[in-house]
C-alpha cells in the first residue's frame, strides 16, 4: 500500500518522451521526502523479509525435502512425495475435517454473539465502561492459564460442566475428553469465550460510526429495534463483519494452542483418538513429535493455501450477499449512501 | 549527569570484577593446597588444572532435562568446593521432549551448546548413530578402561556407537520393581507383605490375576483399581523380549518383535480384565491418582518411587511399598548419560567435570538424597547403597531390591524411534482402556502412526 502509493503520483501527468522520462526519474529520484518514505517502510519490510519471506520460500523448499531436524544437513530431494503421502494419509484428512468442524462450532456462534453483544453495549446503558472493559478481559487472559481452568471445568467427574447437567438437569453423563463432538464443542468453547468480547469491541466502534440520524429516521418511520438492527446497523457494519469472518477463518484454520493444552498429556495429537488433532497440531506433530520436517512443511503449504481458499470463498459469498441485500434493502442503504454523499 | 552515572557503574564493576578475581586467586590458592598432600605437590595451577580441566575462572554450563538431582543432592557445590574456579550453572528444560528438540536445533547449526549436555535414553542413539562426531568420545582418553570399569557394559555400550565412539558416562537407570499401596492391598483382603507379593507376582498371568482378585474383593477402596494402566505393564514387558522395537542392527522393527507381541496382549488382556484404572502416565488425571488411592500398583522403576513421592506427597508415606519382583523378568526402563560436546567452549573442564559426577562416590550420593539409581556398578555393591531403607516407602530395602534386579537385567537393542513407538502404542491403550477399540483395531491404528515417524 505505502509502496505504491509513492510510486503512482506523476505517473498520470504527461505524455512520456524518453528524455522527459528520465528527467522524471531524477526528479522522482530527488523528490524531498521520496527517500525517507523507502526508509520509514524500511524496518517493517526488513523484519517481514526475514520473519516471513525467508521462512516461507524456505519451508516451500524444505516440504519438497526428507528432512529430520536431527540430520538436518542431509537433506533429501523427494519432489512431491511429501504431498502425495499427506493428501493420501489417514491423519490429514482426521486433521482437516477437524479444523473444519471446530472451526465452525468456533466461529459462527462466537461472531453472532460478539454481533448482539456490540448491539447491547451500543444503548446507553449504566456501567456502560465497565461492561466495555469486561469485554475484553477474556482477550487479556493468558492462553494458558485459561485452558487450565476449561480443563478442569470438563472434567468427566469431578468438573463443574457435568456437575450441571447430570447432576442438576439429569442430562447423561458427557465424556468431554472421549467423545468426539463432546470434545470438540469443548475446544471451541474455549476459543468463543476468549474471542467474543474482542470481535464485539471490534463491531461496536464500527456501530458508534454510523449515523445517529438514521436511527431517528428509521425509529419516525416506525422500524422497531430489532428491524433497526436488520436494517440500519448491519449494513451499516458490514465492512467490519466481512474483516472479523476473514480474520476468524484465518484464526480457526490456525488453530493450535487450545487443542493442544486441552489434551491430558500435552501431546500435540488432540486426543487419544485423535477426536481433536486440527492441522495446526498435526503439522507440529510430523515436525517435531516426529521430527519429520519436510511432511510438516507439505502441511504448513497446504495450510497456506487452504486459508487463501477460505479467505476467497468468504468474499465471493459477502460479495454476492451484497448484490443481494442491495436491490432488497433500498432504504437504509441509501439513506447510508445519501449520508456519505453529504460528507 | 547520565555520563557520570554509566562511569560510576562501570567503575562498580571493576572494582568488583578485581574482587572477585582476587577471591578466587586467594581461595583457589588454599583448595590447591589442600589437595596438595594426597597429589604430591606439584604448582597450584598445574594441580587445578589437571584436576578440574582449567585454572582459569570459568562458569561450566549444564544443560539437563527433568531432575537429574546433581543440584539437589548438592553436587554442584560439593564440585566447588574441589575446584574454586568453577562455577556451575545449570540449565534446566523439565520435559526431556522439549530438551531434545532443543539440542537437536543446536547440533544442527553446531552453535549455542552447553558444555555438558544431558542425554535420555530415548535418544541417545540417535545420539550415537547421528552426532558420535560431535561429542568427546570417551572411549579415547587415557583414563577410559579406569572409567568403563565402574559402569555396567551395556549401559557403556548404549552410549557407543558401531565404530567405537562413546559419546557421554551414565547417570542412573531405571531397574524395575513393583511398587504398591499396602493400606489398599490390606483393605482388600490380600496379602500386603513385600516377599508375600512378590510370590503372587512371578509372571504376567499372576499379575493380572491377582489383579482380578482385588477387583472381585467386596472390602475393597470404592473406585480403585489394581495398575493405574495398561501401559504400565506394556512399557515394562516390552523390554522383556528378546527384541523391543528394533532388530538387532537397531532399524525399526515392530511387527516382528517378541516383545511387542507378548507386552500387547497381557496389557490388552488387564484391559479388557478391567484391572486397570484407564489413566493416561504422566497426565494430569494420573498426577492426581496418587493421592486418591485410584490405584494400588505401578510397575516401578527406581525414578518412579522418587515421583511417587513428589505426587503423593508426605501424607501417604508409610502407605507405599516395594515389591522386590518384576512379572515376566527383570529389565530397564529409562536411564540416562552426560556428555560434552566437542565445540563446548571449557571441553577440558566439562570432561573432569562429566568424569567426576559419574564417578562411585557421587553416584551413590544423588542415588541416596534423590533416589535415581547408579549405572555404576561399582557404587551398587558400597555398603551405602547396599543398605539403603526407604522411610517412605515402609522401609524398604530399595538399595538393596534395585540392585539385584539391575544385576540380571536383560537390554534389547534400542533404536531412532523408541519413544515415538512406545507413545503411538500407549496412547493406543488408552483407547482400548476408556473408549472400548478393540485390541485388533487399536494395534493397527498404532502401527499407522509408527508408520507416520519411520517414514
Amino acid at each position: 500500500m505505502t509502496l505504491t502509493t509513492t510510486t503512482t503520483p506523476g505517473d498520470t501527468t504527461q505524455p512520456v518522451s524518453p528524455g522527459r522520462a528520465a528527467a522524471r526519474r531524477r526528479r522522482r529520484r530527488i523528490r524531498p521526502g521520496g527517500r525517507a518514505a523507502y526508509a520509514y517502510v524500511a524496518p517493517f519490510f526488513i523484519v517481514f523479509a526475514a520473519f516471513s519471506l525467508y521462512p516461507w520460500i524456505n519451508t516451500a523448499w524444505v516440504s519438497l525435502h526428507d528432512v529430520r531436524l536431527t540430520t538436518y544437513n542431509k537433506q533429501k530431494w523427494v519432489g512431491f512425495a511429501n504431498y502425495h503421502n499427506l493428501f493420501t494419509n489417514d491423519f490429514f484428512w482426521n486433521a482437516f475435517k477437524n479444523t473444519i468442524t471446530i472451526g465452525i462450532i468456533s466461529t459462527v456462534p462466537q461472531l453472532c454473539m460478539a454481533l448482539g453483544i456490540a448491539h447491547l453495549l451500543n444503548y446507553r446503558l449504566r456501567g456502560r465502561t465497565f461492561f466495555r472493559i469486561s469485554l475484553l478481559m477474556p482477550y487479556a487472559t493468558s492462553l494458558a492459564a485459561a485452558t487450565v481452568i476449561f480443563v478442569q471445568l470438563f472434567n468427566k467427574d469431578t468438573g463443574f460442566i457435568n456437575w450441571f447437567l447430570h447432576g442438576i438437569f439429569r442430562l447423561p453423563l458427557i465424556d468431554w475428553q472421549n467423545n468426539k463432538w463432546a470434545s470438540q464443542i469443548a475446544v471451541s468453547s474455549i476459543v468463543t469465550w476468549r474471542w467474543t468480547g474482542y470481535n464485539a469491541l471490534i463491531y461496536l466502534a464500527a456501530m458508534q460510526t454510523i449515523d445517529n440520524t438514521l436511527y431517528e429516521a428509521a425509529a419516525i418511520d416506525g422500524a422497531s429495534r430489532w428491524k433497526q438492527f436488520l436494517h440500519v446497523t448491519i449494513p451499516g457494519i458490514r465492512p467490519t463483519i466481512i474483516f472479523t469472518i476473514i480474520v476468524s477463518t484465518i484464526g480457526a484454520t490456525q488453530l493450535f494452542g487450545e487443542p493442544l493444552l486441552y489434551e491430558p498429556q500435552g501431546l500435540p495429537i488432540g486426543g487419544t483418538g485423535r477426536q481433536y488433532q486440527t492441522l495446526g497440531l498435526l503439522m507440529y506433530e510430523q515436525g517435531w513429535t516426529n521430527d519429520r520436517l519436510g511432511l510438516a512443511s507439505a502441511t504448513a503449504w497446504t495450510m497456506f493455501v487452504i486459508i487463501v481458499i477460505a479467505v476467497l470463498i468468504n468474499l465471493w459469498l459477502a460479495r454476492r450477499r451484497e448484490k443481494w441485500t442491495g436491490s432488497r434493502n433500498v432504504i437504509p442503504v441509501t439513506a447510508i449512501e445519501r449520508q456519505e454523499a453529504a460528507t | 549527569m547520565r555520563h557520570s552515572y554509566t562511569r560510576a557503574v562501570r567503575m562498580a564493576g571493576v572494582v568488583a570484577a578485581a574482587a572477585l578475581l582476587a577471591a578466587a586467586c586467594s581461595s583457589s590458592k588454599k583448595a590447591s593446597s589442600n589437595g596438595g598432600g594426597t597429589s604430591g605437590g606439584g604448582s597450584p595451577t598445574n594441580t587445578l588444572a589437571s584436576q578440574c580441566g582449567t585454572s582459569d575462572p570459568i562458569t561450566l554450563t549444564v544443560g539437563l532435562f527433568g531432575t537429574f538431582g546433581f543440584k539437589e543432592a548438592g553436587l554442584y557445590n560439593a564440585y566447588h568446593q574441589l575446584c574454586p574456579n568453577i562455577t556451575i550453572k545449570e540449565d534446566d528444560v523439565e520435559q526431556s521432549a522439549d530438551y531434545w528438540t532443543k539440542l537437536k536445533t543446536r547440533l544442527a547449526s553446531g552453535s549455542g551448546l552447553d558444555d555438558v549436555q544431558g542425554i535420555e535414553i530415548g535418544f541417545v542413539a540417535d545420539v550415537e548413530q547421528n552426532h558420535a562426531d560431535q561429542f568427546v568420545n570417551f572411549s579415547s582418553l587415557p583414563e577410559t578402561a579406569q572409567l568403563k570399569s565402574t559402569f555396567y557394559d551395556w549401559k557403556w555400550n548404549l552410549a557407543t556407537s558401531h565404530d567405537g565412539k562413546t559419546v557421554g558416562l551414565g547417570t542412573d537407570i531405571g531397574p524395575e520393581a513393583i511398587c504398591y499401596r499396602s493400606d489398599l492391598y490390606k483393605q482388600a483382603g490380600l496379602p500386603y507383605q513385600p516377599d508375600q507379593v512378590a510370590a503372587k507376582l512371578t509372571t504376567w498371568n499372576d499379575f493380572i490375576n491377582f489383579g482380578k482378585q482385588y477387583e472381585a474383593s467386596s472390602s475393597k477402596e470404592a473406585n480403585s483399581h489394581f495398575v493405574d494402566s495398561a501401559a504400565s505393564i506394556f512399557s515394562t514387558a516390552v523390554y522383556q523380549g528378546n527384541e523391543a522395537y528394533n532388530k538387532a542392527d537397531g532399524t525399526p522393527d515392530v511387527e516382528n518383535s517378541d516383545g511387542v507381541k507378548n507386552a500387547w496382549q497381557y496389557a490388552t488382556q488387564a484391559a479388557q480384565a478391567k484391572i486397570t484404572a484407564g489413566l493416561q502416565q504422566f497426565s494430569d488425571q494420573w498426577n492426581k491418582a496418587f493421592q486418591s488411592g485410584a490405584f494400588a500398583t505401578i510397575a516401578c522403576p527406581a525414578w518412579m518411587a522418587g515421583y511417587i513421592k513428589g505426587q503423593a506427597g508426605d501424607a501417604y508415606k508409610g502407605k507405599w511399598n516395594i515389591a522386590p519382583v518384576l512379572p515376566g523378568g527383570a529389565t530397564n526402563w529409562g536411564g540416562s548419560w552426560v556428555g560434552v560436546p566437542t565445540s563446548a567452549k571449557h571441553k577440558e573442564a566439562g570432561i573432569k567435570f562429566v568424569e567426576w559426577v559419574t564417578a562411585p562416590a557421587q553416584q551413590e550420593t544423588w542415588f541416596t538424597k534423590v533416589g535415581n539409581f547408579p549405572s555404576s556398578k561399582t557404587a551398587d555393591q558400597s555398603p551405602s547403597i547396599q543398605n539403603h531403607m526407604d522411610t517412605y516407602f515402609s522401609n524398604a530395602p530399595s538399595g538393596k531390591i534395585f540392585t539385584d534386579i539391575a544385576g540380571k537385567m536383560k537390554i534389547p537393542p534400542i533404536g531412532l524411534y523408541d519413544t515415538q513407538i512406545q507413545n503411538a502404542f500407549t496412547t493406543q491403550l488408552t483407547n482400548v482402556e476408556t473408549r472400548g477399540t478393540s485390541p485388533e483395531k487399536a494395534f493397527n491404528d498404532a502401527l499407522k502412526a509408527i508408520q507416520q515417524v519411520t517414514g
